[in-house]
């Protein structure tokens, strides 16, 4: 593993590994049984592991929900499906690198599949503009979803963005309605929608894609209004309150399960999904597969109908008017003027 | 004079720009900063005499600019906020919402109305911005959805005033939802042939344009008003560029394809009214 790939929190791992691999060179340079204190050593790496690895905080989870080695949609996309075909374009103004989408069949079924893309090489990261989309970008979302809708095609959606592009031309282009219409359109698409969350959902960016039938989020990811780094730099005046502000958002997949913001976490491999990246192809396929199964049971009326519940029974308000205001302002000013 | 100190309440403008004296309250442009008398600001609907500036006003004050006779039934007036993620910035979410509540004597940052417009039954929806930047969390989305319910309910033309910052951070990914939560209903409410007009004003900023706002079926705004999705001085900083004169302005979504027509405030109930005759094949007396 490169070194600048390791997070703070996960150094102590790595010097016991290092201890583990120079005792085990020593015991093959010198021909030597490896005796039980390697074994006993292992025992001790596997056991902070799951220490470590199971007590992350929510700002570590932030960390690893953007390491550099984690699998990307295409990645996926590259696992989980027998054959895809990459369709480009929004039929208006380009193609938008960071939105990638294509036709795909997942055990022999056909489904429409798109996601944010990011890059991993330095020229790679500017290709896919970083994950962060434009508008034609959401607009050739909605165009693949239009077309799965029109032949049947359940949609699924891997989300993976740092947000919108905030840039002049994504303003001039309208980000803002571009957004607005994948919303409405995605809540009365008639075909099935499946939405993963991979690695960041921050905020509009993300919803853009995320309004489905079923929503999950993988083990280490984040969803939630605000990246922790602006959270902080608006409530804070300080980019340093990014580890509180990711506390305060409550921007785990545990937390958005609780919230029923989410319908499941989809179990990573112990570490984050990079460690063992086909263990996390395996879940999320096998996640896939039951819903496809499930929601391609209901009449296309129910799964709208359902989709729509879901979504216009998430907040939480009160009306049992205990600490009501001063509504009357209002009131006594009609009655005055009648 | 209790009818001043609801100005004084409603008008946003900044203690040093108010100035209480024998005839009244004057409050200074914030553009132009020449003083206009509140009574006489009132009347022109809060549109400054010299410049045509636009003042930032409230629910309050649209409703009596539209709703004939200031009559209207508000709907949902008594819901507020919950605090679902027990959320602790520099104060603790509830103080927030309670401090803004006694500030603004506003229970949360929209308010929903149905009444009479040029005698055409309408609900309207309109945000407030002085109440933690016009932000949307739960309170401000559910109100919305159920206004857009009522009219579909009911078969009324939907007309939503916004004026906001944004989703609020407070409610974390809860305020995310609202978005996907109004935008089902105006989807539901498109699908029964009634029609919706939003009226955006200054600002329009964020998680309400990349919703709601931008879902009208006509998309109309009031002029030189803020309306985007990224913040200017975010834009800014990303692009390491000055941004051109009017960038994010009315005038420039209108030129973009963004916005049907700019409306100018002394014409917002006729031409409202109007549009949504013709977009519900009524027939328009012709005035003699
Ligand atoms: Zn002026």
């Amino acid at each position: 593993m490169k070194p600048n790939n390791v997070f703070d929190f996960e150094k102590p791992i790595i010097e016991l590994e290092t201890q583990l691999e120079e005792m085990k060179r020593i015991a093959e340079d010198t021909s030597t049984e490896m005796g039980p204190a390697t074994s006993e050593l292992e025992k001790t790496i596997e056991n902070l592991k799951k220490n470590i690895y199971s007590n992350l905080n929510r700002w570590q989870r932030v960390q690893i929900s953007r390491h550099p080695d984690r699998p990307y949609s295409l990645d996926y996309i590259a696992h989980i499906t027998d054959d895809f075909i990459e369709l480009f374009g929004d039929r208006n103004f380009k193609d938008d690198k960071a939105m990638i989408g294509g036709m795909a069949t997942i055990d022999g079924q056909p489904v429409m599949i798109i996601g944010q893309q990011k890059g991993r090489t330095t020229k790679e990261r500017q290709y896919r503009n970083f994950g962060m989309p434009n508008p034609e970008g959401y607009r050739k979302a909605l165009r693949l979803m239009k077309m799965a809708e029109k032949f049947g095609m359940p949609v699924i959606c891997l989300i993976d963005t740092p947000g919108a592009y905030p840039g002049l031309e994504a303003e001039e282009r309208g980000q803002g309605e571009a957004i607005a219409r994948n919303l409405m359109e995605m809540a009365v698409l008639q075909t099935p929608i499946i939405c993963i969350v991979i690695g960041e959902g921050a905020s509009g960016g993300a919803l853009g894609i995320g309004v489905g039938d079923r929503v999950y989020m993988l083990e280490n990811t984040w969803y939630s209004v605000i990246a922790p780094e602006s959270c902080s730099s608006i409530l804070w005046r300080s980019w340093d309150q990014k580890e509180q502000a990711a506390e305060a958002l409550k921007l785990t997949a545990e937390d958005n399960l609780r919230l029923k913001i989410i319908d499941g976490i989809i179990k990573e491999p112990l570490g984050g999904a990079h460690k063992n990246p086909e263990t996390a192809f395996e879940n999320v396929k096998a996640q896939i597969l039951q819903d496809l199964k499930k929601l391609s049971a209901l009449k296309v009326e129910k799964l709208i109908e359902q989709r729509i519940h879901k979504f216009t029974s998430l907040g939480q308000s009160d009306e049992s008017g205990a600490i009501k205001s001063s509504p009357k302002k209002t009131i006594a000013r009609v009655s005055e003027e009648v | 004079m209790p009818w001043f100190k609801r100005e004084k309440d409603n008008i946003q403008t900044r203690t040093e720009d108010k100035n209480e004296t024998p005839d009244g309250l004057w409050i200074k442009c914030p553009n132009c900063k020449k003083a206009l008398q509140s009574k006489a600001l009132k009347k022109s609907q809060y549109v400054c005499g010299y410049c045509d500036h636009h003042l930032r006003i409230g629910s309050e004050e649209y409703f009596e600019i539209l709703f004939d006779n200031n009559e209207f039934t508000e709907l949902d007036a008594d819901m507020i906020s919950g605090d679902p993620l027990e959320f602790v910035d520099t104060k603790p979410y509830p103080k927030r919402i309670a401090s803004s509540v006694s500030k603004t004597g506003l229970n949360d940052a929209a308010r929903t109305g149905v009444g009479k417009v040029e005698g055409l039954d309408m609900v309207v929806a309109c945000m407030d911005f002085r109440f933690i930047g016009g932000s949307m969390g739960s309170v401000v989305g559910e109100k919305i959805a159920r206004a857009v319910e009522h009219a579909r309910a009911h078969k009324m033309p939907l007309l939503v005033i916004s004026k906001s910052g944004g989703a609020r951070m407070m409610e974390g990914a809860l305020s995310l939802m609202q978005m996907a939560k109004i935008s089902a209903r105006v989807a539901q409410l498109g699908k029964e042939g009634l029609p919706y007009i939003s009226l955006l004003t200054d600002p329009t900023t964020g998680g309400v344009t990349a919703s709601f706002a931008m879902l009208g079926d006509l998309n109309i705004a009031e002029p030189e008003a803020l309306i985007g999705f990224a913040g200017p001085r975010v834009i800014k900083e990303t692009i390491g560029q000055d941004l051109p004169e009017g960038f994010q302005r009315s005038e420039f979504l209108q030129e973009h394809g963004f916005l049907d027509y700019i409306v100018h405030r002394k014409d917002l109930k006729s031409k409202v009214v109007l549009s949504f005759r013709m977009l519900m094949n009524q027939i328009v007396a012709k005035e003699e």
